[in-house]
């Protein structure tokens, strides 16, 4: 495999391709509202007008407006259209020059489109999933060229190093600072492995991008394993997302067979081997200890750290663990280079994040921008508001490891530090927003809960400190609590955090603590009413 | 702070033993060939326990005693061990799955959007709890943590079939046409 034959299944593919194409969306969410029969509502639209020969129809990635889904895009003429029904086929592709005016149509230019800025998404939406040559027409795997055959793995290291890059997962590690540390590691078995278990109730933005573009992911693990010098790989996959499975099932069959992965990639020394893990439903197992139990095959529970899983990972060997996301940025730095990688965004925060927007939301779906717009702008220009005009609340970043984030601070600028000084993190990339309706303390007692629940049991702090925790809620939510519930409330809080073994557990209080910090009247307002009927205080009936 | 055990066996994707370790089960159930060849797919590697424990799972619907033990046998792994990985996951199942399965997912778009609510109508509507099935067997109502759906919350899935935007009412309704007519 040679540029040049990359180039000619580009070539075979635009020749291939008819005057005009119809995109449908096949990511989940447009699944479950029906795009397949639209699909096939439309390839009979197509044989019965005779069109064979001029117009196709192709499935396609995520196009972002997933509340408004199906959506179809008609290439060219981009017209887009929403909430498509199959019986509205016909009048579609009858439309040669003009919209069909009686299907409802959302508008690229509006913000919600217009605001945004791809690296991970720039094909989502184009690209076909399930052909490994739609991807290649699309300058897939070039960058996996250049890092091979142009560049040595240290520049690699050197250039993501350069690029800013963070970590997307949640934490933000620098990417390149992880890269250099197993590349540094003697040389000999090393892992590179892709943490997909988006456990975060809310999140999907790795569900999408695995979905609707698995080889830029895919390209973006062997450049890794390339800096590094890892042979073997994994992607950790949650088995509720059967559809990304099969996808990814698919990229790694056809990037082997036209010898982009397995033995001798681009006929270099280069091997890498990449499987597929299904998580059996286990939040814990997002943590990257945890995540490396559970490949072995074992329970998913965390261990201390250090040593780090750079140096020891998988079966003792040195490991590079990153998100999805993280992936997907490096084939878009190798191939545009890290100075055009670092202008984008802020000081500390480069690039651009893909956010899950969601919950009372007008526009909710799929969105990625750059670093350091305000929250403001994601949820109420892009975002549209909340839909029935009501008030917004607070934004939630971050699941159960993040916190609510009042209207207030709807300025604050999305990077990982001014997220951190509010008491929130950036997280993996779910955003929900709530309105007036919402009741915080339930809100933190529905957190609690869920960690409660995923708690793996392995140490005290988290295994006893959330029940306790939520105990509390429960209690002060119900108007039974007073307040030496709500100074124990906050003790334990800080003892959980300080004391827990992973990182489920040292954020598991953060939605209590941020919740307390912004809307503590809403606590407070229990305990009064608690004192006006008057009852004797009782032992607490924990639920 | 020392590193954990580790799994026994060589990462190199190559050395995972041929021998048929597993005695034919003895009560003949053909699912077990089934299993047999599931157990090949992943060269009765013992880190594959988690994939053959799904396998396990797709073809007997839950993993009762014997096929725990059957897996560990033909893994030569404790029984300890497979019973505290299964047992780990949310995904398997040590009861039998009624005729039909409602799922509500709890994900965090979906509870601001009223899934508790929904959920609270279908237990009122079964006669069961979250995480149960009918006495009778004919539906089994569960929850999920998040199905990434979130774009149309709330979601539930009726029988593997994922729907977006569902109200209450139209749920109980669905589930209540399963109870009127047990053969669709």
């Amino acid at each position: 495999m040679e540029p040049s034959d990359l180039d000619a299944i580009a070539e075979r593919e635009r020749a291939s391709a008819k005057p005009r194409r119809i995109r449908v969306c096949s990511a989940a969410g447009c699944l479950s509202a029906g795009a397949r029969s639209v699909r096939i509502g439309l390839e009979d639209a197509i044989a019965q007008g005779g069109l064979a020969d001029r117009v196709e129809v192709s499935d396609v990635g995520c196009m972002r407006l997933c509340c408004e889904g199906p959506l179809i895009q008609d290439d060219p003429g981009g017209t887009m259209y929403k909430r498509v029904r199959p019986e509205q086929a016909p009048a579609i592709v009858a439309a040669f020059d003009a919209p069909a005016a009686e299907v409802d149509q959302a508008d690229p230019k509006s913000a919600f489109f217009a605001r945004q800025f791809s690296i991970v998404l720039q094909n989502s939406g184009v690209v076909e999933p399930e052909r490994i040559e739609s991807a290649v027409a699309l300058g897939g795997y070039r960058a996996l060229h250049h890092a091979i055959r142009e560049m040595t793995p240290a520049q690699v290291v050197q250039e993501v190093t350069a690029s800013g890059l963070r970590g997307r997962g949640g934490a933000g590690y620098p990417t390149g600072l992880k890269w250099a540390t197993v590349a540094k590691m003697p040389a000999g078995r090393k892992f590179v492995v892709c943490n997909a278990d988006e456990g975060d109730p809310g999140a999907f933005m790795d569900r999408s991008v695995l979905e609707s573009d698995p080889h830029r992911v895919l390209e973006g693990m062997a450049i890794a394993a390339y800096a590094v010098g890892a042979d073997q790989g994994y992607l950790y996959v949650r088995g509720e997302y059967p559809l990304a499975i099969q996808r990814l099932e698919k990229a790694i069959k056809d990037a082997k067979r036209l010898g982009l992965l397995g033995t001798g990639i681009f006929d270099s020394p280069l091997n890498l081997r990449l499987d597929v893990r299904i998580g059996a439903g286990a939040f814990v197992c997002g943590e990257e200890t945890a995540l490396i139990a559970s490949i072995e095959g074992g329970r998913g529970t965390p261990r201390p750290r250090p040593p780090y899983p750079a140096e020891s990972g998988l079966w003792g060997e040195p490991t590079l663990i990153n998100n999805v996301e993280t992936f997907a940025n490096i084939p878009a730095i190798i191939g545009k280079g890290a100075a055009w990688f670092a202008s984008i965004g802020t000081e500390r925060s480069k690039g651009t994040k893909v956010f899950a927007l969601a919950g009372k939301i007008r526009n909710a779906g799929l969105v990625e921008v750059p670093m350091g717009l305000s929250l403001r702008e994601i949820v109420e220009e892009i975002g549209g508001g909340s839909p029935e005009g009501r008030p917004i609340k607070a934004v939630q970043t971050g699941g159960p490891s993040g916190g609510c984030i009042p209207a207030e601070h709807l300025d604050t600028p999305v990077d990982y530090e001014s997220l951190a000084r509010l008491g929130s993190i950036m997280g993996s990339g779910g955003m929900i927003v709530m309105d007036d309706t919402t009741d915080m303390v339930d809100v933190a007692k529905y957190f609690m809960k869920f960690c409660m629940d995923e708690s793996c049991g392995k140490c005290i702090p988290c295994r006893a400190g959330t029940v306790q925790l939520h105990g509390l809620l429960e209690r002060i939510g119900g108007g039974r609590g007073d307040r030496t519930d709500l100074a124990k409330l906050e003790s334990l809080c800080d003892m959980v955090k300080a004391t827990s073994l992973c990182g489920l557990g040292q954020s598991a209080p953060n939605p209590v603590l941020s919740t307390l910090r912004f809307f503590r009247s809403e606590y407070e307002s229990r305990l009064e009413d608690r004192s006006s009927e008057a009852a004797p205080a009782t032992n607490s009936p924990r639920g | 702070m020392n590193a954990p055990p580790r799994a026994p066996l060589p990462p190199d994707g190559r050395s995972g033993r041929t021998s048929n370790a597993a005695e034919p089960h003895p009560s003949g159930d053909p699912r077990f060939k089934l299993l047999d060849a599931a157990l090949k797919r992943h060269r009765r590697r013992q880190d594959a326990l988690i994939e053959v424990l799904q396998s396990a799972q797709e073809l007997f619907g839950k993993l009762d005693a014997d096929v725990l033990i059957y897996v560990a046998r033909g893994l030569e792994l404790p029984p300890s061990r497979v019973y505290g990985t299964a047992t780990f996951y949310h995904m398997f199942t040590f009861t039998a799955k009624g005729e039909h399965t409602c799922t509500v997912c709890t994900g965090t778009a979906c509870y601001v959007k009223g899934a508790e609510q929904i959920l609270a109508a279908l237990e009122d509507a079964t006669g069961i709890a979250a995480g149960r099935t009918r006495p009778d067997g004919r539906i089994s109502l569960e929850t999920a943590r998040c199905l990434g759906s979130c774009g149309i919350a709330p979601v539930v899935v009726f029988d593997g079939g994922v729907e977006g935007k569902v109200s209450a009412a139209a749920a109980v309704e669905h589930v209540k046409g399963w109870l009127a007519d047990g053969t669709e």
